[in-house]
């Protein structure tokens, strides 16, 4: 007997589908084929994608640290000088009874980085490991991970926005601090981690049952 | 030896039903989709294939709206702060120049094109694919203008800009009182038109267009 036929894929029919226009199209055999209808690249998959979203993940792994230990503000006043990171942000919101709004700062500007780099290494590991492991879910948690990283960017407007009222109101100075840059290259490089996974990755070890497991000598 | 794959790449053999899902790659037909419906894949749950309900006019309408909800969220104040009879008022362009002017050219660049320049590209399809269509011209660029729209939609961020302008009243409510601007409203109005423009706007009106001319 044989196993159940696998799902037929656009890959697996040798055909090849536009990521702009969703055009199918047959490979021609081309080293660099273009949609025939918009004239976009066509790739079978993302080029370089998992290689890609490891390194762009791992820099912003390594960001989100400065990002969290360093000053993202600095207030100079007459009652002194003050500087405030994310975390001691999100403490004082909290304290000043603005609880909502204390949650809201912590989930967008720690949690949700956070767990956005977590889900894209794990994202890369199940591929690379060519894992057939819940791949609606998988694919679920990749659509979570591009709608919600964006408002990670949400400490950085509100920095702009402190800068700018409390320096034309003049009673004190806000200045941002070093933290700012990194949290804004952690948002973007998580954003084009984001994009440069292939979410069809995940679907392929179900389609071609021999697909050769990755080994690090390949 | 099996003879060479022909190079038409459009070939008339493919049914032009057939489509690929963009997250999962499985092939299947598009069903017959009324106005106003869409379909989700079958194995991944990704979302198919649209038919928006008059689609050209709507979008038309919606980001001409957004056109003039831009001009009025980049012009008017945004916040103002009143302390001791004194009031000052910030727009959008001078709190990123204050930004830049503090040595934080980086973010300030980037928050630049986030909430200002991104977001006018999508209202700017009104001139360069819209009209051209509406008026039944026949304009080349229009796929790759498209294209380049759909590219930066990620990075327009004018939603989340507007949450960060309420945490930073809430931090200085405390110090003054503070009133919202013809610019907040207007960036609030402008979030809502272009998401519903985005959801009426049907892309395969570009090639169908094409089509004709062939």
């Amino acid at each position: 007997m044989t196993p159940a036929k696998p799902p037929l894929t656009a890959r697996t029919a040798g055909l090849l589908s536009c990521h702009a226009c969703g055009q199918l199209s047959r490979g021609t055999g081309d080293h660099h084929p273009r949609c025939p209808r918009c004239r976009a690249p066509l790739h079978p998959r993302k080029p370089a994608s998992i290689a890609t979203t490891w390194a762009l993940t791992l820099a912003a792994l390594i960001l989100f640290v400065p990002a969290n230990t360093l000053p993202m503000m600095t207030t100079v006043s007459l009652a002194g000088s003050q500087t405030d990171t994310i975390l001691s942000g999100v403490v004082f919101l909290w304290q000043s009874g603005s609880w909502p709004l204390a949650l809201v700062v912590f989930f967008a500007s720690i949690l949700v980085p956070l767990m956005k780099i977590l889900a894209l290494l794990y994202l890369a590991l199940s591929v690379q490991r060519g894992s057939r492991h819940a791949p609606r879910a998988r694919t679920q948690l990749y659509r979570a991970v591009e709608l919600i990283g964006r408002w990670s960017m949400l400490d950085i407007y509100v920095v702009t926005l402190l800068v700018a009222l409390v320096r034309f109101q003049g009673l004190a100075t806000v200045d941002a601090g070093p933290a700012a840059v990194a949290f804004g290259a952690v948002v973007v490089l998580t954003m084009f981690a984001a994009m440069s996974f292939d979410p069809r990755l995940i679907w392929d070890p179900l389609s071609d049952p021999d697909t050769p497991r990755w080994r690090p000598h390949d | 030896m099996r003879p060479a794959p022909p190079a038409v790449s459009c070939s008339p053999r493919l049914p032009p039903t057939l489509l690929a899902c963009h997250e999962c790659d499985l092939l299947q037909h598009e069903p017959h989709l009324a106005p106003g419906q869409s379909a989700r894949c079958g194995r991944c749950g990704a979302l198919l294939a649209r038919n928006p309900v008059d689609s050209l006019d709507r979008s038309l309408a919606l980001l001409l709206t957004a056109a003039v909800l831009y001009l009025l969220a980049n012009t008017f104040p945004l916040v103002g702060l009143e302390l001791q009879g004194r009031r000052v008022e910030v727009t959008q362009f001078a709190a990123v120049l204050a930004l830049w002017e503090g040595g934080m050219e980086l973010v300030a660049a980037l928050v630049f094109l986030t909430t200002m320049v991104f977001p006018v590209l999508e209202v700017m399809m009104i001139g360069v694919v819209l009209l051209p269509l509406r008026l039944g011209r026949q304009v080349p660029g229009l796929a790759g203008f498209y294209r380049l729209v759909r590219s930066v939609q990620p990075w327009g961020m004018i939603e989340v800009f507007l949450l960060g302008m309420l945490v930073s009243l809430v931090k200085l409510s405390h110090l003054a009182s503070v009133v919202l601007g013809v610019a907040f409203w207007a960036t609030a109005a402008l979030i809502l038109v272009l998401t519903l423009a985005g959801r009426a706007f049907d892309p395969r009106l570009l090639w169908v267009a094409q089509k004709g001319v062939a």
